[in-house]
């Protein structure tokens, strides 16, 4: 029953995006975070999406493929009086560009409510099927 | 009698089933929306509707005589239909070919479509029972 699958595959869609969200509430909350589990300042995490086949292969769903780090350099602010500050007064701060994370949390969250546009549509015309007959 | 209880459904049940694979692939395609290299698939509801009444499969290519036509073989088949890929209009950076004001449409319209198979059908059935119970 094809109508079925889609709530695999909406569903898999809705979790994909909320852990995108989710990265991007943990870089937002880091923005300033100069010092992290590795005693280095903290780098920006994104997630890599995938297509996988669901149902008979045919069709595919998304799942995330892994999350991955941010290589960009670290930015340099001049804080001398700062704890983490080096010999010349500089303080590495996170490589968290604030304005992409904010594209990133709309676009997420767009892409999430699309899902469940999809699944509820999906919903309906499952349960309109029922009533055949009646 | 059942024989002709048959032939007079076969044509929504085929268009129904068609109707859900298209919903599914769909949803796949709002699914991927953010993967990196997905490109947009679908079939041809019209040519695919004809081969499953007439019980053939596709051998000649489908004539390509406009930009919006589908391309390209995607490998699989929907009810014995090829699936293709979509021509993109605003092709991404990212190689992603979904493009969300196509496939959103597309959706709302194919559901449309389901639900009026869905009281075409019922409407049949309400005919015979009245047919039955004069």
């Amino acid at each position: 029953m094809s109508l079925f699958n889609i709530f695999n595959i909406s569903g898999s869609g809705m979790a994909a995006q909320s852990q995108r969200l989710n990265t991007v509430a943990s870089n937002l909350a880091n923005a300033d975070s100069t010092t992290s589990a590795d005693g280095k300042p903290y780098r920006a995490k994104q997630v890599v999406f995938s297509a996988v086949p669901m149902g008979d292969g045919s069709v595919q769903g998304v799942k995330v493929a892994r999350v991955a780090e941010d290589t960009s350099p670290f930015k340099m602010v001049f804080d001398p009086k700062h704890p983490m500050a080096d010999k010349d007064g500089y303080v590495s701060m996170p490589n968290v560009n604030v304005v992409d994370e904010m594209v990133n949390m709309i676009s997420a969250s767009r892409s999430y409510q699309n899902n469940v546009d999809v699944l509820n549509t999906s919903k309906t015309l499952l349960l309109k099927t029922l009533t055949i007959g009646q | 009698m059942i024989n002709r209880l048959d032939e007079a459904m076969r044509f929504h049940q085929s268009a129904l089933s068609l109707r859900s694979a298209r919903q599914e692939l769909l949803a796949s395609n709002i699914a991927n929306a953010d993967t990196p290299n997905y490109k947009a698939r679908d079939f041809d509801f019209a040519s695919a509707l004809q081969n499953s009444m007439t019980g053939t499969t596709e051998k000649l290519p489908l004539v390509q005589s406009s930009q919006q036509h589908l391309e390209g073989n995607a490998g699989g088949t929907v009810m014995g239909s090829q699936v293709m890929y979509r021509k993109p209009i605003q092709p991404s950076a990212d190689g992603n070919t979904v493009d969300m004001d196509v496939e959103r449409a597309q959706f709302a319209d194919n559901a449309l479509r389901y639900e009026a198979s869905v009281k075409f059908i019922s409407e049949k059935f309400k005919a015979v029972m009245a047919a039955i119970q004069g």
